[in-house]
């Protein structure tokens, strides 16, 4: 626990460092709110019927939900696990006795702190806009949603540091990354509901992770969720198979670093 | 017991090769080509607890690496090795509470944090009380007299003050055993002088072992009672700084002041002329043959000082390296 305290609140202490920068990066996450605008453009000229499978409130707070869940899910272990590695920097951290992911855990637990304050501007900004998308989540729907944007997360960082550990075989594992960015942005529901997807591409991605890296907590916090159980199930199997993966393929390829640069 | 115990140590690392220029660039990208380098090769040593070792050899020679496979940083390609009792590549917890690596080239303070912040970090991840902590801080800031940079971040101290820093990291949780590369590089003469009292300090206070390269011969002359000696891998000597050098260098030094200069001809008969600077004068006379050479110039010439010494390591080294083939 000590040890949790301490990454945390120097890694905070770092990232507020970087304040501006985390600002800029939370305004660049803006995509839900510009696909927002495009789809009711699409919703208004079918005449506002809800033809999408939500109605405009609907959509405003789907994609509200979205960028929050976005905010609070973005994992860069790959950059950072990648940079580490070649620069030599890993090398320090391999010579500790405590596993070098939890040092990317707690900057990325820090720097989600880091973030909260200019979300919560933005949402405000964005009901100032749109006061008739105010909603207030029950506490029940809001444990539910907090409680998926974290195994949410756990899946974005589980995924990205198996392909950062790659970075033992191919030094540049940033490039496997961008594989996944293209199926992560349309299958995860950050560009388009799922609900506007055709059955059988829906129900194809929801074989894969995306869809509960950002549709089901957006969905669970928009006050509009599939089924619950069916989705903290299908997260927690993906947990379940994606933690041995990390810790195999961490053993195979700290055999094979070369503390290259250090 | 030995606290390092190294069998037929080797590792051979796989490097690709391009060629320079566009078409170089093309057949890389479509025909990779790689060869397997080296790095070290049947190397094997022991080395005592409390022991200060000097480790040796030209660029490429494979001390990094090794000392990279002693810290377990890197897995062997072959040999045995056994470090503190544990096999290095395992990286127990117990085994990495033991040792500490530092890299001259590499830092592990956190850049725009104090780095008091990295301190209290590590003194976190090595179990280490606040109170435990602050203790050993201070001590060790007393011994490297680091004071208030210690709140200024990383990113605003020199050279000098940031290596202290990160040894001080680097120490906290009190290693018995010191791996360090080029913990000197790049600074100047009075900030190395510090880092090797500093250290021949700890290795006093702690009984710690310390395994050290150095370009910087003053680092070894001044902390090293042994040195390892390395050569395209592998071991080439193991012993004294003193032995080695008469080993490499069968000649001493005498510097002599006349009370008038003299033609290089003059001093054929005692040894080979180094250099001549008006009055002063440098002989390489061969150890056998050096109290008789001494003697006959004393006699022979005006002589108003003389002076002898081993040549400069730095010279002697440098010469072994230059020939390429190790005799």
């Amino acid at each position: 626990m000590r040890i949790a305290r301490v990454l945390l609140s120097s890694q905070y202490a770092y990232m507020l460092e970087y304040r501006a920068e985390i600002a800029l990066w939370t305004l660049s996450g803006v995509v839900p709110f510009i696909m927002l605008a495009l789809w009711s453009q699409v919703d208004a000229s079918g005449g506002g019927t809800g033809e999408l499978g939500l109605n405009r409130l609907q959509l405003g707070r789907y994609f509200l939900s979205a960028f929050i869940v976005r905010q609070f899910t973005i994992a860069w272990v790959v950059w950072a696990f990648e940079e580490d590695a070649l620069q030599g920097r890993l090398s320090h951290a391999l010579l500790q006795p405590l596993h070098p992911l939890w040092r990317y855990l707690g900057a990325h637990l820090a720097e989600q702190a880091t973030r909260l304050p200019f979300v919560a501007l933005l949402v405000g900004l964005f009901f100032l806009l749109q006061p008739d998308t105010v909603w207030l989540p029950s506490l029940g729907q809001a444990f539910a949603a907090l409680l998926a944007i974290w195994m949410a997360f756990t899946i974005n960082f589980l995924l990205q540091s198996a392909i950062a550990i790659l970075c033992f075989w191919s030094e540049r594992a940033n490039a496997l990354e961008r594989l996944l960015y293209i199926p992560y942005l349309f299958l995860s529901g950050l560009v388009a509901p799922l609900e506007v997807f055709p059955p059988a591409v829906r129900a194809a991605a929801l074989w894969t992770p995306f869809p509960y890296m950002i549709a089901f907590p957006a969905q669970l916090l928009s006050g509009n969720p599939p089924s619950i159980s069916g989705g903290f199930a299908a997260m927690a199997l993906w947990i379940a198979l994606l933690l041995p993966l990390v810790a195999l393929l961490w053993k195979a390829g700290v055999r094979r670093y070369s503390a290259m640069g250090a | 017991m030995p606290i390092v115990c190294a069998e037929r140590l080797s590792k051979t690392y796989r490097v690709a090769q391009k060629q320079p220029g566009l078409g170089g660039t093309l057949r890389h990208f479509f025909w990779r080509r790689s060869r397997l380098v080296e790095a070290v090769r049947d190397l094997s040593f022991s080395i005592e607890p409390g022991e200060m070792v000097g480790f040796l050899g030209a660029n490429g020679a494979g001390k990094t690496t090794t000392l990279k496979m002693l810290s377990g940083l890197v897995y062997p390609s072959g040999g045995n090795l056994l470090v503190a009792g544990h096999s290095p590549q395992r990286r127990q917890a117990s085994f990495l509470r033991s040792i500490t690596l530092v890299m001259g080239q590499k830092q592990q303070l956190i850049w725009d944090l104090p780095p008091l912040d990295s301190f209290r970090v590590n003194a976190a991840v090595y179990g280490l009380d606040d109170t435990e902590a602050k203790r050993r801080i201070n001590e060790l800031a007393e011994m490297l007299e680091l004071g208030e940079e210690l709140t200024r971040p990383v990113r605003k101290l020199s050279l000098g003050e940031r290596m202290k820093a990160e040894l001080l990291a680097a120490l906290l949780h009190r290693p018995s055993l010191l791996f360090l590369d080029e913990p000197t590089l790049g600074l100047d003469v009075n900030a190395q002088a510090r880092v090797r009292t500093f250290l021949a300090d700890y290795n006093r206070r702690h009984g710690a072992t310390v395994l050290l390269t150095s370009h910087y011969m003053a680092d070894i002359t001044a902390l090293c009672p042994r040195v390892l000696l390395i050569h395209q891998g592998g071991l080439f000597y193991d012993g004294s700084l003193e032995a080695l050098t008469q080993r490499l260098s069968p000649c001493r030094l005498v510097r002599l002041e006349l009370k008038t200069p003299l033609p290089a001809s003059a001093f054929s008969s005692y040894g080979q002329v180094e250099a001549i600077d008006g009055r002063e004068v440098k002989l390489l006379i061969a150890r056998d043959q050096l109290t008789g050479a001494v003697a006959r110039l004393l006699g022979d010439l005006e002589v108003l000082d003389l002076e002898v010494a081993d040549p400069p390591i730095e010279d002697v080294i440098g010469q072994l390296f230059q020939k390429g083939v190790v005799q």
